[in-house]
């Protein structure tokens, strides 16, 4: 049955059909605050039951509390079809082919009045008639692989999403996009990076901070980088292809073991952490910044490694952490788990009981860091010592959520603890670098004079 | 056909084919002959402290060369509510601006650039919204949303501005009508352009976010004067609410204008109400143009679908042209593109407002559209020719030009060219059906140039990032109990007291009649001499001096108590109020100092009289008792000012002369 009342509910429901009128439907409201005439509009299910919205001649849309209404009439009717234009998204013959899986998130979005949010909007043809730059760059191909946000990507969707990108490189194709939500994006290049080894084409993750919904949004032109990049770069890794600046300028190309989001609304928002960015990106091409990466080649030998535990744990330490935390995730069988720990890697003293109890248990506990830049240092002070004859294992500079993934994908091969340790430990995709470069921490500190002086100078 | 064509006279025939007359001496009657018709829609900034959707300080404003970042952003269209994209739109995204915005960190956030979704709206500003709304006898809505209308031109850095409707179908008084009103809406101001050159455009975004309300009336106004009279009528009753901003830039208009077989073309960012009768008058004469130049191209082209221009690269030699626009053009390289108009001698220099002709609507567009600063063009037409006879030959031959051809030469770059041809055969086509719907900018001179393609409904979207607010019943009754005394109860309050109607507007505009309520009321002066004193000689200190701080009107009333204490006469008041106002820190006692008031008895002030009389018969050239009685009145003015009403004084001075006389 069509629901002609649209997310209506309760009062607003029942006066809705007391008089008859349905969504869509051009209708003249009477009410105790006077007249009111427009198109009834669907209503979010998350907004209340006691208003009726009306979209009125000059576009405007106002909602009408139903308990002042004394008279309404249905005159007309007219349903939208949000809809962006479909055309056929051109071949062009020597052009490099590129894969674009989906995953939902804001990169092409339209409306969803249910929820009165946004919801994506993906096949080639929509893309191609909102980002027609896109055909200059590659020869398109779409796949929906699922349609969820960002927060409930996980295990099941890194490991389908490696197996697909494997497939696509068997057969040949120049470079994989991946239209992902931005909360967990890196958690997932993170997956990909282990999952996915040896690819010969680069493998791009690409989201937007405003939806495509918004003339000033960031997706078409962070879709048109992600495309530029998996077409042309010479960079076979994991990727992530956010904007660089907040302005419309370039974007950066972080590793995927190294980038983090770190603003929660900002475009520039996902930055590479300990080290530099791999490239910069524009309309024109890539131009690297660091020059060590894997190389694009001709074969297909690509490594697909689709495997994860799910009990493991990251632990966010704070002061007065009480054991019980870690006796919990012992008791409720966890077979991992991953502190980010302050400063050097530390947590306080009563916490050292259960961490032994984890030794006994053979349950691997890794420690990161919370300050995410710099190495853990266990060495440093005794308790860093003592914490490590508890069993404890530093991971080096792995930033925390990078080790939570890396030990899900290890423990999903391997319950050996040693082994487990080996795969943690060896550096595979930059998720471990030997040394920091001096200009990989850059918090510049705003207000500084000379901070203010270069602020002022290049575009933000 | 051998006559040579004289643009000029051309010109000045077709002027008077349109029937242009001043607009002085235009008459209710030509207007309705016209079909005027005319809307308005009045922005005006609210006295809030921060702004609408964000916690910045509202009402800063930095000089526009002051910042500490810039960012650049592009613009794309998007999809409406229902599903269509917007002309303006799809327009503003040919131009591909790099549009600038220059930022200051004490009035910019991260929400204004966008990096922030909005927070809860000010409820400050919802309030005064509300209130101005009921002033206006408006349905009020029982839920606020808000809504995004797109703004591609880069005046908004999210592309949208965030605008709700607060109230619908209200009406206002004007003289001899009501005017009735669209609706009301409370929306974030926008940037302020700093320039706008080729392909750059840079804001500043101080303004940008300031809560404003925008009230559209109904296309009621059927005279150049009714537009102006129900201007003034808004700015009056947004004022009285005393919950708006006041001084430059804080109230703007735009103004909607058709005739009969027009259409209806938005003038934007009117600054003054007292320019919208001329903007207003030349714009429907201009409307009258274009359906005469419609009516002229359809009898010489019988299917218009087939009219086509042509264009060609200027190939022949113009080296040397001394004309700096194209020595320039050249210098860069640019291309020199020569195109024909069949049919449309005649048209280019065709009348369409005082001074400017069709080839104007022409460059205009090359501006905003293909990004060609002017001058852009020149044509067969122009006043003043730049090409030679020999050129004008070889264009003709170039083009393969007829007779009854017009001719245009531009010069773009490479990327502009595509751009710019079709920018001229769009307008061309549209002379064909007359007036474009279109919004343009007000030049001070009264007439406008092309600022955009008119924007519809089209343009509206649902605002996903914030919640409805609902208003309920209760919220409004609180609001309506506090609501300012009505503007038209005011006007007959003012015509009671037999107050000279040139004073209602100074009063009215500066929101005076709660103040001088209460001076009347504590004070027990005359209604009329104080509405008097406000409406002619404080207007008249305004005009005259420059305050040192922000005067505040309520020292009026301070002042007047101080006099009534220290039983200093009130004649005294104009004298006071100009040292106060440019000193409004100043002490009474010291102003007081100052003008040497000092006090002396009525009894002795007449006592001067007879030695004052005796020493202008011995001095006074002219002998007439005129004279003598106002060189006495002047002579003694400055002590009885604050000591006795300077009418008793006249009396006691023409009695005794009356007296010596006999």
């Amino acid at each position: 049955m069509i629901d002609i009342f649209k997310g209506y509910r309760g009062k607003a429901l029942e006066i809705l059909k007391k008089y008859n009128v349905r969504v869509w439907s051009d209708a003249e409201i009477k009410t105790t605050r006077g007249s009111f005439n427009g198109i009834i509009l669907p209503r979010s299910e998350n907004d209340d039951d006691w208003h009726i919205v009306l979209k009125l001649a000059t576009g405007y849309n106002v909602g009408i509390d139903v308990n002042t209404i004394t008279d309404m009439k249905e005159i007309g009717y007219k349903e939208a079809h949000y809809k962006i234009p479909e055309k056929k998204f051109p071949y062009t013959k020597g052009k490099p082919s590129v894969k674009l899986f989906g995953t939902g998130g804001t990169i092409a979005s339209r409306l969803d009045y249910r929820t009165g949010a946004v919801i994506p909007a993906f096949s080639p043809g929509e893309l191609y008639g909102a980002v027609p730059e896109l055909a200059n760059i590659c020869n398109l191909q779409t796949e929906k692989l699922f349609a969820v946000f960002s927060e409930n990507m996980g295990p099941d969707q890194y490991k389908k999403l490696a197996v697909a990108i494997g497939k696509e490189i068997e057969k040949g194709i120049d470079g994989i996009v991946i239209g992902h939500g931005t909360d967990t994006l890196h958690h997932t290049a993170a997956a990909l990076s282990f999952m996915i080894q040896n690819s010969p084409v680069p493998i791009v993750l690409v989201g937007s901070q405003r939806s495509s919904d918004r003339p000033s949004s960031d997706a078409a032109l962070n879709l048109i980088h992600a495309t530029t990049t998996a077409a042309t770069s010479d960079i076979a890794e994991v990727l992530v292809c956010m904007f660089g600046p907040t302005s419309d300028e370039y974007g950066l190309l972080h590793r995927g073991t190294r980038v983090r989001k770190m603003h929660s609304s900002y475009r520039s928002t996902f930055r590479t952490i300990g080290d530099v960015p791999l490239a910069t990106v524009t309309r024109d091409g890539v131009q690297p910044i660091k020059p060590e990466y894997n190389h694009r080649r001709k074969d297909k030998k690509v490594k697909i490694l689709p495997y994860f535990e799910e009990k493991i744990a990251l632990l966010y330490y704070y002061p007065n952490m009480q054991p019980d935390m870690i006796y919990s995730l012992i008791d409720n069988d966890y077979k991992g788990i991953v502190i980010a720990g302050t400063g050097l890697g530390h947590v306080n003293k009563p916490l050292y009981p259960a961490i032994r109890k984890c030794k006994e248990k053979g349950i691997p506990v890794y420690m990161t860091v919370q300050t995410l830049w710099g190495y853990v240092h266990m060495f440093v002070y005794d308790t860093g010592r003592d914490l490590m004859s508890d069993g404890i294992i530093p991971a080096e500079n792995m930033l925390p959520e990078v080790a939570y993934v890396k030990l899900g994908w290890a423990l999903g091969q391997t319950g050996d603890s040693e082994k487990v340790k080996e795969l943690m430990l060896t550096p595979i995709a930059g998720d471990i670098t030997k040394r920091e470069p001096y200009n990989g921490y850059l918090v510049y500190q705003g207000g500084i004079p000379e901070v203010e002086e270069f602020i002022k100078k290049v575009h933000k | 056909m051998n006559k040579k064509f004289d643009p000029k006279q051309n010109y000045e025939t077709s002027m008077k084919r349109v029937g242009y007359i001043e607009r002085e001496k235009a008459t209710p009657k030509d207007y309705a002959k016209m079909g005027f018709k005319s809307g308005l829609e009045v922005h005006q900034q609210l006295n809030t402290k921060e702004k609408l959707f964000c916690r910045c300080p509202a009402g800063i404003y930095q000089d526009l060369q002051d910042y500490d970042a810039e960012l650049i952003r592009h613009m794309r269209p998007t999809l409406s509510e229902m599903g269509t994209y917007d002309g303006t739109a799809l327009m503003e995204f040919r131009t591909k601006k790099n549009i600038i915005y220059r930022i200051k960190n004490e009035t910019t956030c991260t929400y204004e650039i966008d990096d922030t979704p909005p927070f809860k709206i000010n409820p400050e500003a919802l309030k005064y919204a509300i209130e101005i709304s009921l002033l206006m006898h408006q349905n009020i809505v029982g839920e606020l949303h808000i809504t995004r209308k797109q703004y591609l031109d880069g005046s908004i850095p999210t592309g949208f501005q965030r605008t709700a409707i607060v109230g619908i179908e209200g009406e206002i008084p004007l003289e001899h009508k009501k005017v009735r009103i669209i609706q009301l809406s409370v929306e974030e101001d926008s940037c302020r352009e700093v320039s706008d050159i080729g392909h750059e455009r840079i804001y500043t975004t101080d303004r940008l976010g300031i809560p404003l309300i925008e009230t559209v009336t109904y296309p009621d106004m059927l005279t150049p004067d009714e537009v102006m009279e129900a201007g003034q009528v808004l700015r009056f009753i947004n004022r009285s609410s005393g919950k708006v901003r006041v001084g430059i830039g804080s109230g703007r208009q735009d103004v909607n204008v058709s005739i009969t077989g027009g259409t209806r073309v938005e003038i934007k960012g009117v600054s003054h109400i007292k320019w919208l009768a001329k903007l207003t008058h030349i714009e429907a004469f201009r409307q009258k143009a274009l359906l005469e130049i419609k009516e002229t191209l359809l009898k010489r082209v019988s299917v218009p679908e087939k009219w086509q221009p042509t264009f060609k690269h200027l190939s022949f030699d113009i080296s040397d042209i001394e004309y700096f626009p194209i020595k320039q053009a050249m210098n860069k390289g640019w291309k020199l593109i020569a195109c024909n108009l069949p049919e449309f001698k005649g048209i280019l220099s065709f009348f369409m407002q005082p001074g400017k002709t069709f080839a104007d609507e022409l460059e205009g567009r090359l501006k905003v559209i293909a990004c060609l600063e002017r001058p852009n063009m020149m044509h067969s037409e122009d006043m003043n020719p730049v090409f030679n006879k020999d050129m004008l030959k070889k264009r003709s031959t170039l083009l393969q030009s007829g007779d009854n051809d017009a001719q245009i030469v531009f010069w773009a770059p490479e990327e502009d060219m595509k751009t710019a041809m079709e920018t001229i055969e769009e307008r061309c086509r549209m002379a064909f059906e007359g007036v474009p719907n279109e919004t343009r900018k007000a030049l001070i001179d009264g007439t406008t140039i092309f600022e955009r393609v008119l924007p519809g409904a089209d343009r509206m979207y649902p605002d996903t990032d914030s919640a409805p607010i609902p208003i309920p019943d209760d919220e409004i009754e609180g609001i309506r109990q506090e609501l300012p005394v009505e503007l038209e109860k005011r006007i007959a309050q003012l015509k009671k007291w037999n107050v000279p109607e040139d004073c209602f507007h100074y009063i009215l505009r500066n929101d005076l009649m709660p103040l001088i309520e209460n001076i009347i009321h504590e004070q027990k002066v005359s209604p009329k001499w104080l509405c008097t004193f406000f409406g002619h000689t404080l207007k008249h200190i305004e005009g005259q001096y420059q305050p040192s701080k922000p005067f505040n009107y309520s020292l009026i009333l301070n002042m007047i108590k101080y006099l009534q204490k220290n039983t200093i006469h009130l004649t005294i008041l104009p004298d006071v109020i100009t040292t106060l106002y440019q000193h409004p820190q100043m002490e009474f006692d010291s102003i007081i100092k100052l003008i040497k008031y000092s006090p002396k008895s009525e009894k002795e002030i007449v006592s001067h009289i007879s030695s004052l009389h005796k020493m202008f018969m011995e001095i006074g050239f002219s002998k007439s008792t005129k004279s003598e009685h106002n060189w006495i009145m002047g002579q003694l003015r400055p002590i009885a000012l604050g000591n006795m009403p300077l009418k008793k004084l006249s009396k006691s001075v023409a009695e005794y002369l009356t007296a010596e006389e006999q």
